[in-house]
């Protein structure tokens, strides 16, 4: 079976890459004095994302098939192309009059976009550790660009520096990483992994340094604490349409990527990394969640929280089941909606050139905007994970994996952070609804534009997904398929 | 068991829901007020037909609902009542009428949101008493602290955001940990259903009872509060508004000594029946601590606050007891306590909206400038104070009495607090409604005495302590059949603890 060429394996990312390659061909029939077609690009990357995501759909009652050994569709990765789609689409929404503002260049943008997209959703497919690689240099060569867009502002250049230097560090402790295994177990494909590791003769010389750099180099991508010291600030600096997509997409792909090396390549070692992936899960609630508490930027804030929530993530994981898997995909569907959602709000109460909020523009807004401020009370609510909202059955079932995989303490910790990082999703309540609007309060707001649609639509599907989780919860149950078969 | 209309349960639990989308929409205070005020008494009325369909013999669940809600995970949309839940569900529809009339009447600034976030607090009250999933019941018990956290923080008097935030943080870090363990509660079961449960206690080794049972007894005691959890109460009592206090007073409150009897106990019967004596314990100093800071109070909400710590200390003590009358008795008292405790916070209200103030010392020798507000507020304390004949009495003799064959000890140091109760409560009203007057504010032209509606509003409350007061078998036979069925399960506790 490994041998057979399924292109429908990799369509998905072929049209993606199609509407980025047609994206930047566009762009170049315009010119400055003239852009032509260049308010479109956004609505045709859109489309783009909206084709994938039927295909994707379609796949789902097609049984799973391999690509040469290197990729699969099985339900797992169909599921993640899922929730980056949807990262794609939200970002694609919040940027279409964020862009033009801070660069030009707004078909390289899209084409950017959609490119890194690409190599996400890939991340979930890959069952190969250079595939992953590959993936994971497609998508983040097009972040490093994308976080340095602003080019007026200097924080915005800091990010890409920073995020390029440190990312290219942990992609070299991935790859090293991969070598090791690769001399371990002498394939580079997970079921040969899986197969050559299960017998006794394996070199654990190799195999356990391996293990612990691919750690590392993933660590880095999902924000893992201690590998997290480049998130603030390159959440900070990066253009906020950039830092929600990215909050979403990298954390989903990395850690798609991540548990498939896991669970189907090195099952066998679970008690090993198991433990480091737990007292890293804690390290990263921990510190994620009180360091929160001390921002006053929103958007420092929040790449705080996102901190956090790979830890409650990684707290699905450790047991190293397939439910795991489901409920650590389920979770990131839930955190697309929340996450970006609260960061569009962010966009919202930005002054202009500033790239960033703090807290007390959002001062009594519940007075002044109060669709504006439900809508962000909706998301800081569901962060902290309260019943009916999205984010409390993304808890549940995560910390569900974790007590069935004898792991109940673990999920204790995890809730009893989720009730730290309640102070300060409560805090942003606080000065919407409980305090005066100010003199830094915002005071204008365009009435419609598509940040608002995709706003709203973030919003809506937080509270549906809470009322009816079982209408969701069908793409994301019983992923994990080995190639064996 | 014939339900009269289908899906009677979701109607009750939705109809105020639904309201609170009417008063959202409606423009103009005036149709919002009127819209909330019909919502409830609608579904008040509709809730009656609960009582009059009820089948006295029956001990299981009525008008029971059954839903597929997340069949992956065996989460079930499970409705339905028994003589424990049902008065707490008519408590609920019963009590918030009236301090929507109140709101009404007195809260003057952005009466929309406000209204609405009270319909949508009833929404979720209900569906906690009613909710036999333990999911399901997590999901409308955590969600009943968001319109609250926004009652008591956007309305609420003072130090509101301090005390908004501490009673949000304080009940979720509780419920965090009881979620941990409804889900190992379904990993070592395999079941979320509470009819289903008890049958299944003997899956779970004495070590995993005694683990989840304190996290649930600990999610639960926040919520009652139990002494030394007791922190949050005064402060979310004293800064909220009026209607905010009846309900949380009335009603919230319940859900904490309901949720030990509904699940906390079934489910982990044999370490309830270790802890029994510690939560009794705790129980008898919250009476007697909370009636000694009662007694000095300067202000007369925060003294009704602690009389709750008090009070809710009872209930508890009757549901230890683990027999017919002591479980009968605190469901029950549980009904007292939401109507004396609720008339109680509506009568300082009414005194605070003309006086703009509630510290004892402005107040004396009202009984000469405004006597009916004295006759009502007499009424009230002593209902509230167990004066044989009014409802308080019955419930906490029955709680006593069954205390006392359990352990004659406990039972005796409770009655101390029947004394101290009596103490506090007259210590108040003498300071308020007798002597001279000495504050020219508290003249007969300077404050005005209760009006026809304001009489209207506390009438059935004041009824209603004469019903229980002197029919307790209205309700105690519709009561007596599910808890003794609740002891029926647990027979191994029977003989270990029985005398």
């Amino acid at each position: 079976m490994s041998a057979n060429l399924n292109v429908s394996v990799i369509l998905p990312e072929l049209i993606l890459v199609g509407f980025a390659m047609l994206i930047m061909i566009l762009d170049m029939v315009g010119t400055d004095e003239r852009p032509i077609g260049r308010t479109f690009l956004p609505w045709l990357a859109l489309i783009g994302v909206a084709v994938t995501g039927i295909v994707c759909l379609q796949q789902y009652s097609q049984p799973a098939a391999s690509f040469q050994g290197g990729a699969i569709s099985d339900h797992f990765a169909l599921g993640l192309r899922l929730i980056i789609l949807v990262a794609t689409a939200l970002g694609i929404l919040l940027s279409v009059s964020y862009i033009p503002r801070i660069n030009k260049q707004v078909g390289e943008y899209y084409a950017l976009l959609l490119l890194c997209a690409a190599g996400m959703t890939m991340m979930g497919a890959a069952t190969d550790l250079m595939v992953v690689f590959m993936a994971l240099e497609i998508l983040s060569l097009a972040l490093y660009i994308l976080c340095g867009l602003n080019r007026e502002n200097p924080r915005s250049s800091e990010a890409s520096m920073k995020y390029f230097l440190l990312g290219a560090f942990a992609s070299a402790f991935f790859v090293y990483g991969a070598a090791l295994i690769y001399g371990a177990a002498g394939s580079t494909q997970y079921d040969a992994i899986a197969k050559a590791l299960a017998g006794s003769n394996t070199n654990p010389a190799l195999l356990y340094p391996g293990i612990a750099l691919l750690l590392v180099g993933f660590g880095f991508k999902v924000s893992l604490v201690p590998f997290h010291m480049w998130t603030p600030d390159v959440y900070q600096g990066a253009p906020t349409p950039v830092t929600a997509f990215m909050s979403v997409g990298t954390k989903a792909a990395g850690f798609a990527a991540f548990i498939r090396v896991l669970v189907i390549a090195l099952p066998a070692q679970q008690p090993s990394w198991g433990w480091a992936l737990a007292i890293m899960a804690i390290l990263t609630m921990t510190l994620g969640n009180l360091a929160a508490l001390r921002q006053s930027s929103l958007k420092r804030m929040l790449a705080y929280s996102s901190i956090a929530h790979a830890g409650y993530v990684l707290v699905g994981i450790v047991a190293g089941t397939s439910e795991g898997a489901d409920a650590a995909l389920f979770y990131l569907f839930t955190y697309a909606f929340m996450n970006i959602g609260a960061f569009a709000v962010v966009i919202m109460l930005e002054k202009a050139n500033e790239g960033d909020a703090l807290q007390n523009r959002a001062a009594g807004i519940g007075q002044r905007w109060p669709w504006l401020a439900l809508a962000m009370a909706i998301f800081m609510f569901s962060l902290s994970g309260v019943p009916p909202l999205a984010g409390f059955f993304g808890k549940l079932f995560v910390f569900k994996a974790a007590v069935d995989g004898g792991w109940a303490w673990l999920a204790v910790i995890g809730m009893l952070n989720s009730a730290i990082g309640a102070y300060y999703y409560l805090r942003v309540t606080v000065s919407m609804y409980f305090e005066k609007p100010g003199a830094e309060t915002l005071s204008q707001r365009s009435t419609w534009s598509p940040l608002s649609v995709g706003l709203a639509v973030a919003a809506i599907f937080t509270v549906l997904i809470g009322i009816l989780p079982g209408m969701w919860t069908a793409l994301f149950t019983g992923g994990l398929t080995g190639l064996g078969g | 068991m014939a339900s009269p209309i289908p899906y009677l349960l979701s109607l009750i639990t939705f109809l105020p829901l639904i309201g609170a989308l009417i008063v959202m929409a409606l423009a103009g205070d005036g149709p919002k007020k009127r819209a909330a005020f019909i919502t409830t008494l609608v579904t008040f009325v509709v809730s009656l037909l609960l009582w009059f369909n009820w089948d006295n013999g029956q001990a299981n669940m009525q008008f029971v609902e059954d839903l597929r809600w997340l069949p992956e995970f065996n989460l079930r949309y499970h409705l339905g009542v028994d003589g424990i839940s049902l008065f707490l569900v008519l408590l609920t529809t019963f009590l918030m009428p009236i301090t929507i009339y109140f709101s009404n009447k007195y809260v003057t600034d952005s009466i929309g949101p406000y209204l609405a976030l009270m319909l949508v607090l009833e929404s979720a009250m209900i569906g906690a008493f009613i909710a036999l999933d333990l999911v399901l019941f997590f999901v409308f018990f955590e969600f009943t602290l968001l319109p609250m956290y926004f009652l008591i923080g956007r309305w609420g008097s003072g130090n509101r955001v301090y005390a908004a935030t501490k009673f949000f943080l304080y009940t979720f870090a509780g419920s965090a940990v009881m979620l941990v363990a409804i889900l190992a509660v379904y990993f070592a079961t395999g079941s979320f259903d509470i009819t289903e449960l008890p049958a299944l206690a003997a899956k779970m080794s004495p070590t995993f009872q005694t683990w989840g049972f304190i996290a649930f007894a600990l999610a639960f005691a926040i919520k009652i509060p139990l002494f030394p959890f007791h922190t949050w109460l005064p402060d979310a009592h004293v800064q909220a508004p009026t209607a905010g206090s009846i309900i949380l007073a009335g009603v919230l409150l319940k859900l904490g000594t309901y949720g030990y009897l509904r699940f906390a106990l079934p489910i982990f019967p044999e370490a309830a029946a270790h802890y029994g004596p510690v939560i009794a314990i705790l129980a008898i100093i919250g009476i007697i601590y909370g009636a000694l800071v009662a007694l000095v109070q300067k202000d007369v909400k925060s003294l009704v606050a602690y009389s709750s710590v008090a009070h809710l200390g009872y209930v508890m003590l009757g549901v230890v007891a683990m027999n017919p009358q002591g479980i009968s008795g605190a469901v029950l008292q549980m009904v007292n306590h939401g109507i004396s405790t609720g008339a109680l916070f509506l009568m300082v209200g009414l005194l605070y909206e003309r006086r703009h103030t509630r510290l004892l010392a402005e107040f004396g020798g009202l009984w000469k400038s405004v006597p009916i507000f004295c006759g009502f507020f007499l009424v009230v304390a002593m209902s509230s104070a167990g004066l044989p004949g009014l409802n308080g009495f019955v419930g906490e003799f029955t709680i006593l009495l069954g205390m006392y064959k359990h352990e004659p000890v406990f039972a005796i140091l409770a009655a101390i607090g029947v004394i101290l109760a009596a103490w506090y409560l007259l210590t108040a009203f003498r300071k308020i409604a007798q002597g001279p007057i000495t504050n020219p504010a508290n003249e007969a032209n300077r404050l005005s005495d209760l009006k026809f509606d304001e009489i209207a509003m506390l009438l059935p409350l004041v009824l209603l302590f004469f019903i229980i007061g002197l029919f307790p078998n209205l309700f105690l036979d519709k009561i007596n059949p599910s808890v003794q069925a609740l002891i029926n399960q647990q027979p191994a506790i029977v003989m270990k603890v029985g005398r």
